[in-house]
């Protein structure tokens, strides 16, 4: 497979969201917004380009038998750095995020990736695809994050559009599931049409 | 704080599944039917009481005496991901039959974040022991109710006609944004 496509794959044909259902949990709980949906997704793109790197070098170091409970330990290593980092430089995105963020750890898409493709692949095409599937989770998490900024508060990145309040069950949690349900419906129906 | 109001809140006004967002692959992916739901919601019952006891004793033994807080993330998913190891190899030999109840939810559970998710409010909400460990169960069964809920709407939902781009994980989304609708009408009982 070409790089172009290793990295291009995230975002709509193997998107971790919307087509693989991976990570579910961030993407309702965080994405009040579309600025916390890419926050929240940019947090993720680090550690899984960071962990899908030193996983791929170490592949040959680490025994079958130990290989997830190791996965686990580099992974939650990065996410230990995304967390310091972000509580340094941007408190108020990290007081929002919460507890989402020392959950990244236990992200389907992170091992997923780093035992489906990073110990197989050498390190630069696994930088190529923790990259690509990353911003894919950015993506997805950015496009729920506007659909409920707009319907729940008539605004997009905090800048208001529509006079009023909204429907703000789209900001509580009941709107994240059907938001994210019709979306999900809408991308296989898109899906079928190209396919 | 007191007991009652921790797990009134937790079952219903703050639950873990509707309105916290946790634990939604398992919510998603096991939840289809019934016994299976009150099968996953006791192994979950199980890890996370015991999880929430060792991290908490973790956490305010050795973590914090030692000055190590920054270490948590990795220290509790380790204790977590051993914790459910250890709980399959001891279930199987003590007693064959809860474990070929629980046995196959056992190892989805160390991804549940939900587990992990618990023991880290434990400490946030500086909670004692004895709380923490009331606030999991109660947590836990929270979960189990969502699920079983859940699983006996989508029991119904099999039978209907359903628009064909809804139907599969589309349709049972959208259900689960009524139920948590549903679970708004708690907000405000425990403040």
């Amino acid at each position: 497979m070409n790089q172009v496509q290793n990295l291009t794959k995230g975002f709509i044909k193997e998107n971790p969201v919307f087509v693989l259902l991976l990570g579910m949990c961030p993407t309702l709980g965080t994405t009040t917004s579309a600025l916390n949906g890419l926050g929240m997704g940019l947090a993720t793109a680090f550690v899984l380009v960071g962990s899908n790197v030193v996983v791929s070098m170490v592949k040959n170091l680490i025994p079958d038998k130990v290989r997830i409970p190791s996965f686990i330990v580099i992974i939650a290593s990065f996410v230990t750095i995304v967390e310091l980092v972000m509580q340094a430089y941007v408190p108020a995105l990290y007081a929002q995020l919460g507890l989402f963020i020392p959950l990244i750890v236990v992200n389907c898409i992170v091992l997923g990736r780093a035992e489906a493709f990073a110990s197989k692949n050498t390190v630069w095409s696994s930088a190529i695809d923790g990259l690509g599937m990353g911003l894919g989770f950015a993506f997805a998490l950015t496009v729920l994050g506007a659909v409920r900024e707009l319907l729940g508060s008539g605004a997009l990145f905090g800048i208001h559009f529509i006079k009023g309040d909204g429907m703000l069950a789209f900001i509580l949690a009941p709107g994240a599931f059907i938001a994210l349900g019709y979306i999900i419906a809408v991308i296989n129906r898109l899906n079928k049409k190209t396919a | 704080m007191d007991y009652f109001v921790i797990i009134i809140s937790a079952i219903f006004v703050s639950n873990i599944v509707l309105t916290q967002f946790l634990g939604i692959c398992p919510f998603l992916g096991v939840s289809t039917r019934i016994s299976t739901s009150v099968g996953m919601g006791g192994a979950v019952l199980f890890v996370m009481t015991l999880a929430t006891m060792v991290t908490w004793i973790i956490q305010y033994y050795v973590l914090q005496p030692m000055g190590l807080i920054f270490m948590q993330t990795i220290v509790f998913i380790l204790v977590i991901a051993a914790l459910v190891q250890m709980v399959e190899i001891i279930l199987k030999k003590i007693s064959p039959s809860l474990y070929q109840a629980l046995g196959i939810f056992l190892p989805l559970i160390t991804t549940n974040c939900a587990v992990l998710g618990v023991a880290i409010l434990t400490v946030q909400k500086h909670f004692d022991l004895m709380q923490g460990v009331v606030f999991s169960m109660a947590t836990a069964v929270g979960y189990t109710m969502a699920l079983v809920i859940f699983a006996g709407i989508r029991e119904h939902l099999d039978i209907i006609e359903v628009p064909k781009g809804m139907r599969g994980i589309p349709i049972a989304l959208v259900t689960a944004g009524v139920l948590a609708l549903a679970f708004m009408g708690f907000t405000g009982m425990v403040k």
